[in-house]
């Protein structure tokens, strides 16, 4: 078991080289000269050539990779052309607001959409059924941010319940804490947990046809109890398959939360940095996202061990 | 008719909605719009009213007529952004399935690439070039390629191993084809539901960059930069994202739905 986890993190290595030079050659691909682009429209001849040889754009392609990738390996990811402060550092003050809030809807959208799901998958055909799939689809059209306001303009300004927009960190309280993150979390979980609904609802389908679960509600067991402990166990996979590929849509999805809720998380650094053309910090942003998405990945396959016996490593 | 709304109501009433949509914005001059940029400073801010359908921002222009315009870059955009990375994405995928050492290289390529969220990609690229529409259909294409690749290579490898092809082989069929009579056809039904679906995520996309300020530039109106410029607003002028909102919401919806029908229809997995 041990050997084939570090077989698997070595087998992610190659991905995350790829990814390290595709964030980096991005530069150099897209037409134009990356230090006049990244110095904006207003930049003097002299900005320009600061800029170029601050981010080595005067050596050799090549090199300039190579230099990149050991930089990386050593844990450095540059320096913000903006603030002059570590890449690492930026992301490191901005880390905690991304990540509560991408757990807190994590939460939201699972606790919902597989609940919703199973009872879908139970009463098909139902007007229930209809309802959860009407829902699905709908919240899996809906552009974020507009929720986002949608859902301001209700709680916030109309009932006066919850902050408009703001983040208090964990050390000033608990309830603060959610206070701030309930209506950014229930925001950006709306389409995670369409996507989680629907794929609850279609594997259930599946297990509930078995013939298995028609002997056990036959013989009278519970149907939460069939519903739970039986099929949902078997249906198990492609809904933990779909939690860990989704959260490339979270994450994009909490870029523009954060934005509508002022969130100080990497979303906002990351839009920042767009603006003020910092390329260094979105190099780091898109490198960190990159792996942690490959990390979760690589962690689910690893829990089909658990979650199916047959598949061993 | 009837029978066909009985059988695949998803599918029709989708269509139906996407079928107003397109002509709404194709025809848009002529749905009781007015000039989308022109600024009436005395009607800044009017609520919706039966001259103004949506109300009106804080430059006094026409909410109504402003979320028309912007359905047109909306389309144009998921448009272009599936058409092109279904014909870029086949493409590659047929050519790298036939291909074993091309194979490896650019799969290996490809899960790095792909390994990059969406959005994130489409910003970075952004924030690389000057804000056009012709620029958000490439940033927005970029990520979208490789997952149509790694469908239609996967098609390609087994249908490769199918007695049709090998027969065909045995006859003396050529690779081009092999690919054009027997491959192609195959990718027809799951390209097509693939293509809705990407349509319905580069029009959501769009309105998020646009939205973020890296999308389509504020002179041509877009669902995600008129609600960017109503977000001052939300308190006093609900209406300049309410109304536009809706209008993309229902419009992705509509796509999602034809794509959902499709896929029943067609029977694609």
């Amino acid at each position: 078991m041990l050997a084939e986890v570090l077989r698997r993190l070595m087998a992610t290595i190659p991905v995350m080289v790829v990814v390290a030079v595709a964030v980096f050659a991005l530069l150099h691909v897209t037409p134009g000269d990356p230090a006049v682009i990244i110095a904006g429209d207003y930049a003097s001849p002299d900005d320009v050539a600061r800029i170029r040889a601050k981010l080595g754009l005067d050596r050799p392609f090549l090199s300039q990779v190579g230099i990149w990738l050991s930089q990386i390996v050593r844990g450095d990811l540059g320096t913000s052309i903006f603030s002059g402060l570590p890449v690492a550092t930026l992301i490191k003050q901005r880390a905690g607001a991304t990540v509560s809030l991408t757990i807190f809807a994590m939460l939201i959208s699972v606790g919902v959409g597989v609940p919703l799901g199973i009872v879908a998958a139970w009463k098909k055909g139902s007007w229930i059924d209809r309802l959860v799939m009407v829902l699905a689809v709908s919240g899996f059209s809906m552009p974020v941010f507009w929720l986002g306001f949608l859902l301001v303009y209700v709680f916030a300004i109309s009932f006066a319940w919850l902050p408009v927009q703001g983040y208090q960190p964990l050390a000033s309280g608990l309830w603060p804490f959610l206070r701030h993150l309930i209506l950014p979390a229930l925001t950006l979980s709306v389409i995670y947990m369409a996507l989680v609904a629907r794929m609850t609802r279609a594997s259930m389908l599946s297990v509930l046809s078995e013939d298995y679960i028609r002997t056990e509600f036959a013989k009278g067991l519970p149907p939460g109890r069939v519903l739970v402990r039986h099929a949902l166990k078997n249906a198990s996979l492609p809904v933990v398959t779909i939690i860990g590929i989704g959260f490339a849509l979270l994450i994009g999805g909490a870029v523009v939360t954060e934005s509508v809720f002022a969130l100080p998380g990497l979303g906002r650094l990351t839009v920042d940095a767009i603006v003020r053309r910092d390329y260094p910090v979105i190099q780091g942003v898109l490198l960190l996202v990159s792996g942690v998405y490959v990390m979760i990945n690589l962690v689910i396959d690893m829990l089909y061990v658990f979650l199916d016996p047959r598949i061993r490593y | 008719m009837r029978r066909a709304l009985r059988r695949h109501p998803t599918l029709i009433a989708g269509a139906l909605a996407l079928v107003v949509i397109v002509a709404a914005a194709v025809f848009a001059p002529l749905w009781w719009t007015g000039d989308p940029t022109q600024m009436r400073p005395v009607q800044r801010l009017r609520p919706p009213s039966t001259q103004t359908w949506f109300g009106t921002d804080h430059f006094g222009r026409d909410i109504y007529t402003r979320t028309i315009f912007g359905a047109r870059v909306s389309l144009a955009v998921g448009a272009s952004v599936s058409l092109l990375s279904v014909v870029l994405g086949t493409t590659l995928g047929l050519v790298i399935g036939f291909d074993r050492r091309l194979d490896t290289i650019m799969m290996r390529v490809l899960d790095g690439v792909m390994a990059i969220p969406a959005i994130l990609l489409a910003l970075a690229l952004m924030a690389l070039m000057r804000a056009s529409v012709r620029n958000v259909i490439i940033a927005l294409l970029i990520p979208e390629i490789p997952r149509v690749t790694r469908v239609v290579r996967a098609s390609v490898l087994s249908l490769r191993e199918h007695l049709m092809v090998e027969g065909a082989r045995a006859l003396g069929v050529g690779t081009p084809r092999i690919l054009l009579r027997y491959i192609l056809p195959a990718l027809v039904a799951p390209l097509l539901v693939q293509g809705t679906y990407i349509c319905g995520s580069a029009i959501l996309v769009e309105a998020y960059l646009s939205f973020l300020g890296a999308g389509t530039p504020p002179v041509i109106p877009s669902s995600g930069n008129i609600m960017a410029e109503g977000r001052a607003y939300v308190q006093l002028a609900f209406w300049i994202i309410f109304f536009p909102g809706i209008f993309l919401a229902a419009t992705v919806l509509a796509i999602n739905l034809v794509g959902d029908g499709l896929r029943d229809l067609l029977d694609v997995r």
